[in-house]
C-alpha cells in the first residue's frame, strides 16, 4: 500500500504534472496535423526525456501518445484524411457524418470511446501484464502469419463497394509493399539501382499522399467549392455519448478487449486491432448495410479498440522489454536510459516507479477529456475555412510530414506520386483504406509466411499443427467460406420453393 | 532569364558557403550546429548510442549536434547520405559492422575506406543463446546433436538473411567444421523477434549478442551457452567462450564507431577525436552503457581503421563461402 502512496507521490508533483500537460498539447497538436504522427511525436520527445526524471520522461511519452493516437482521428473526421493507419478503418464513417453536420458527435464518440478503450487497456495492464504476456509468446511466426490474414481478409470485407474492388486496393498495396530490401531473402527488388528505394515504400509519406494529397487534388480538380457543411447541431460533444454507450455497450467492450489483446501480441499492432474491430462490429451488428455511410456502431467498437491496443503493446515491452509496436520500440530505449530495465524485475526492484508510469497513463487518458474537447471544438472551425485557402496549408503540411520522417526529399516525391495513385483510385471508385493496410502489413505477411515455411521444410499442414494457429487459420478460412455459404443457403431458399411449392 | 537569375543565386549560394566554409576553419570549429547521422531507426542501440554522444558532444563543443535517423535498406541510405556529406566537420554519424558487409552483397560501391573513422566507441560479442525449455544445458551437448542431426535439422533466427549474426552462425559452423548452411537460417526483422520466436518454439537457437537478450536472460526465459568474444565478458561471468565450450577459435562483435565523410581537414578530425575521447571516459557514458548492458570498446583513428578494415576482410571470407557474397 505504501508503493502505492509513494508512487502517487512521485506523479502529483507540480513540474511532473506540467510535463504532462505540457506533452498532452504537444501531442494533440502533432496528432492533429494531417502528415505528423504519433510515433513522430514520442521520437520527438525522446531527446528531451534524456533530462528529466524516470517518471516524468514516461510521463510524457504516455500522455503524448494517447493524445496522439486520438487526435489522428479528427484530421479523419473532418477533411478525409485519417492521421493513423488506425483511423483509417472507420475515416469513411467519421467523415460521412461530418458531412451530414454530425461532426461534433462523431469526434465525440472518438474521444470519448479512445479514452474508455485506454483506460480498459491500463486496467488490463495493471492487473493481468505478466499472465498476458505468457500467452503473447506463445505466438511465432505461423499464429502472425494467420493473424495478418484474418487483418487484411477484414479490410477487404468491410471496405464499402464490392469485395472485388477491396481486393484491388489490397493487392496495390501489397505491390508497393514488395520493393526495397527488406525482405526475407534481403533480396533488392523494384529499386532499379537507387538507394533510397532500398528502403523500399515508407508508410507515412504513402498514406499522406494517399489521403491528403488525393483530397487535395481533388478539390483543385473539381474547382467549385463544395456545399457548405451544416453547421453542427449543438447537442455537444458529450451529450450524445451518453446515449451512444447505452446503445452500444457490447460493443465498447468488445472493443476494449479485443484491441487489448491483440496490442500485448508483439507482433500486431493498433492498426490491426481496428480493422478486425471494425469487422467485428459490422459482422455483428443488427445494421451492417449502415456501415460506411455515417454510422456511428463501428467508429464506437474500433475507436476503443486501436486505444486499447496503444496500452496494450506496453504488456510485452514493460514484462519482456519486446516491442509491441514502433512507439514502445522508442520507449524500451528511454527505460534503458533511465534505468528501468524492463523485465518481469521491473515489477520487484522499482513497484513505485512503475505505479507511477500506470497512474500516468490513467491521468493521460483522463485529461484526454477536455483536452479534446477544446480540440474538437478548435478544429471545427477549419470548416469554416475556404478550401482555396485551406488546401494549400494542408499541402504545406504534408510536404513537412513527408520529408521530416526521414529528413530526405524522397518522401516528399514517395508523397506525391502516391498522390495521384489515391486520386486516381479515386476517381475509379477503388477504396483507399485496403491499399493502406496492404501497405503496413505486406511485409508482416511475407515475413511470416516465408519464415514459417523455412522452418516447416516447407510444409503447408505446418500452419495447422500449433493450436492457437489451427484456431486462427480455421477462423479466418471459415470467414472466407461465410459469404459463399451465405450465397448457396440464399440460392436454395429461393430455388428450393419453386417445385415444393403448392401450385 | 529566369534561369540565369536562378544560376546566380546559386552561385551567390555556393559562393558564401564556400567563404563561410573557409572563414570557419581559418577561425574556430565548429562554429554552427553538427548533424549527426544514425543509419538505424530511433529507439535502437545504435541510435542511443548516438543521442548519448550528441548530447556529450555539444556541451564538449558548444554547438548544437542535432540527431537524424536516416534509416532503411539494411543500413545503406544513412551510410550512403553521411559518405555523400560534405567532409567539413559538420556532417558526422554513427557507422556499424553493416558496412563491412553490404559492399561483398553487392548493394553498393561503399566501404569503409570512404569514412573517416574518429573512434571505435563500442563493441558486443555476438553469443550463442537457446530457450530455456530447450534440453541443451551447454554449448558441446548442443553441437554434438548438431553434428549428429542431418543438415537443416536445427534452426536460428536473429537478422535478415546475410545479416551479422547470420554471419556470426556461418562463421561458428565452419570453425566446427560444419557447412555454413548446416543449421537452417531463418530471417528475423532483428534480434529481439527472432529471441521471441525462439522461446515461442519457432527456432532453435539465436546467435545475437547477449546484451539484446539480457532481458530474457533475467527473466529466466533464454539460456545463454557461449560469447563470440576473446574473454568472459564482465557482464556475464558465467558464460564461457566458445573456446572454452568448445575449443572454436571464432570470433566476432559488432562494434559502433563514429565517423565522418572521407576528406576532412586534420584539424577539425583533431578536435572531433578529442571531444569523443572526453564523451567516451564520461561518467554519463559508462554508467549508460552499463546500464543497457552494452560492452566498452575504446580505439581512435588507425587503430580503429585497423580493426574495421580486419573485419572487412574476415566477413568477406565468410560471406563468400555461405554464399552470401555477390
Amino acid at each position: 500500500m505504501s508503493v502505492i502512496v509513494e508512487a502517487f507521490g512521485l506523479v502529483f508533483q507540480p513540474n511532473v504534472l506540467l510535463v504532462i500537460l505540457g506533452s498532452a498539447c504537444f501531442g494533440m497538436f502533432v496528432g492533429a496535423i494531417p502528415g505528423l504522427t504519433a510515433t513522430m511525436a514520442t521520437a520527438l520527445l525522446v531527446p528531451i526525456t534524456f533530462f528529466m526524471d524516470p517518471v516524468p520522461a514516461i510521463g510524457a511519452i504516455v500522455t503524448a501518445t494517447a493524445m496522439a493516437i486520438f487526435a489522428g482521428d479528427i484530421p479523419g473526421a473532418l477533411l478525409r484524411m485519417p492521421g493513423t493507419p488506425a483511423s483509417a478503418a472507420y475515416v469513411e464513417d467519421a467523415y460521412r457524418m461530418t458531412r451530414s453536420g454530425r461532426s461534433e458527435e462523431s469526434l465525440g464518440a472518438a474521444l470519448v470511446f479512445s479514452a474508455i478503450g485506454g483506460i480498459f487497456g491500463t486496467i488490463v495492464l495493471v492487473t493481468a501484464s505478466p499472465a498476458l504476456a505468457e500467452v503473447a509468446l506463445k505466438f511465432s511466426s505461423f499464429e502472425y502469419f494467420w493473424l495478418v490474414v484474418l487483418g487484411l481478409s477484414c479490410a477487404v470485407f468491410v471496405s464499402p463497394g464490392s469485395v472485388t474492388r477491396g481486393i484491388i486496393s489490397l493487392l496495390i498495396g501489397l505491390f508497393a509493399a514488395t520493393i526495397g530490401i527488406d525482405n526475407p531473402a534481403g533480396e533488392p527488388r523494384y529499386t532499379f539501382g537507387n538507394v533510397e528505394l532500398l528502403a523500399g515504400v515508407q508508410f507515412i509519406p504513402a498514406m499522406i499522399g494517399l489521403f491528403a494529397v488525393s483530397e487535395v487534388l481533388r478539390s483543385v480538380v473539381s474547382r467549385s467549392e463544395r456545399p457548405p457543411v451544416p453547421p453542427s447541431s449543438g447537442d455537444g460533444i458529450f451529450r450524445s455519448q451518453w446515449t451512444n454507450l447505452k446503445r452500444y455497450p457490447v460493443q465498447v467492450l468488445r472493443g476494449s478487449v479485443l484491441g487489448t489483446a491483440i496490442g500485448a501480441l508483439p507482433g500486431a499492432g493498433a492498426d490491426i486491432a481496428a480493422w478486425i474491430s471494425y469487422a467485428v462490429s459490422k459482422r455483428f451488428s443488427k445494421q451492417p448495410q449502415k456501415f460506411g455511410t455515417g454510422h456511428v456502431e463501428g467508429l464506437v467498437e474500433a475507436g476503443a479498440s486501436n486505444n486499447g491496443a496503444v496500452s496494450g503493446a506496453w504488456i510485452p515491452a514493460l514484462v519482456f522489454g519486446i516491442p509491441g509496436d514502433s512507439i514502445t520500440a522508442i520507449v524500451i530505449g528511454v527505460l534503458y536510459i533511465k534505468g528501468l530495465n524492463p523485465g518481469p524485475t521491473i515489477f520487484i526492484n522499482d513497484p513505485q516507479l512503475i505505479y507511477a508510469v500506470f497512474i500516468v497513463f490513467f491521468l493521460a487518458n483522463i485529461i484526454m477529456l477536455p483536452l479534446g474537447w477544446v480540440a474538437i471544438k478548435s478544429a471545427g472551425t477549419i470548416l469554416a475555412v475556404p478550401e482555396r485557402v485551406l488546401m494549400p496549408i494542408i499541402l504545406m503540411f504534408c510536404i513537412v510530414g513527408s520529408f521530416a520522417i526521414n529528413n530526405s526529399i524522397f518522401g516528399v516525391i514517395l508523397m506525391l506520386i502516391f498522390g495521384v495513385l489515391g486520386f486516381l483510385m479515386d476517381e475509379n471508385d477503388i477504396p483507399i483504406a485496403p491499399a493502406i493496410l496492404g501497405l503496413v502489413l505486406g511485409p508482416m505477411l511475407e515475413q511470416n509466411f516465408i519464415t514459417s515455411m523455412i522452418k516447416a521444410d516447407g510444409s503447408f499442414l505446418a500452419f495447422f499443427e500449433r493450436p492457437i494457429a489451427a484456431g486462427l487459420g480455421l477462423f479466418t478460412i471459415a470467414i472466407w467460406c461465410l459469404p459463399l455459404i451465405a450465397m448457396m443457403i440464399a440460392r436454395r431458399k429461393r430455388t428450393a420453393p419453386g417445385p415444393n411449392a403448392p401450385d | 532569364m529566369y534561369k540565369r537569375t536562378l544560376m546566380s543565386i546559386a552561385a551567390a549560394l555556393i559562393g558564401t558557403t564556400l567563404f563561410g566554409m573557409s572563414a570557419a576553419s581559418a577561425q574556430s570549429y565548429p562554429d554552427r550546429p553538427i548533424q549527426m547521422i544514425v543509419p538505424w531507426g530511433a529507439g535502437g542501440g545504435t541510435d542511443a548510442v548516438g543521442r548519448v554522444f550528441a548530447s556529450l558532444l555539444q556541451e564538449e563543443l558548444g554547438v548544437p549536434v542535432n540527431v537524424v535517423n536516416r534509416t532503411g535498406g539494411s543500413g545503406v541510405v544513412g551510410h550512403s547520405a553521411l559518405a555523400n556529406a560534405a567532409p567539413d566537420g559538420y556532417t558526422i554519424g554513427v557507422m556499424t559492422i553493416e558496412i563491412d558487409m553490404m559492399h561483398w552483397q553487392g548493394l553498393t560501391e561503399l566501404t569503409h575506406e570512404d569514412f573517416d573513422i574518429l573512434a571505435m566507441v563500442n563493441a558486443d560479442p555476438g553469443g550463442l543463446m537457446v530457450s530455456a525449455d530447450s534440453e541443451y544445458e551447454s554449448l558441446d551437448t548442443l553441437l554434438e546433436a548438431i553434428k549428429a542431426e542431418p543438415k537443416g535439422t536445427f534452426k536460428s533466427s536473429g537478422t535478415g538473411q546475410g545479416g551479422i549474426w547470420h554471419l556470426g552462425l556461418a562463421g561458428w559452423l565452419l570453425s566446427e567444421g560444419l557447412e555454413p548452411d548446416h543449421v537452417t537460417w531463418v530471417p528475423s526483422q532483428g534480434a529481439a523477434p527472432g529471441i521471441t520466436d525462439m522461446v515461442a518454439g519457432g527456432v532453435d537457437i539465436v546467435p545475437s549478442s547477449l546484451a539484446e537478450g539480457r532481458s530474457m536472460i533475467d527473466a529466466g526465459r533464454v539460456r545463454p551457452l557461449a560469447t563470440m568474444s576473446g574473454e568472459r565478458q564482465e557482464a556475464f561471468p558465467d558464460v564461457p567462450t566458445l573456446n572454452e565450450a568448445t575449443g572454436s577459435d571464432w570470433t566476432l562483435a559488432v562494434w559502433r564507431t563514429l565517423v565522418g565523410p572521407d576528406g576532412m581537414p586534420d584539424d577539425v578530425k583533431a578536435t572531433l577525436t578529442a571531444a569523443i575521447e572526453k564523451a567516451y571516459n564520461s561518467e554519463e557514458y559508462q554508467t549508460f552503457m552499463n546500464d543497457r548492458g552494452f560492452g566498452m570498446r575504446w580505439a581512435s583513428g588507425e587503430e580503429a581503421t585497423e580493426i574495421v578494415a580486419a573485419d572487412d576482410a574476415s566477413l568477406g571470407e565468410v560471406m563468400t563461402k555461405a554464399g552470401l557474397a555477390k
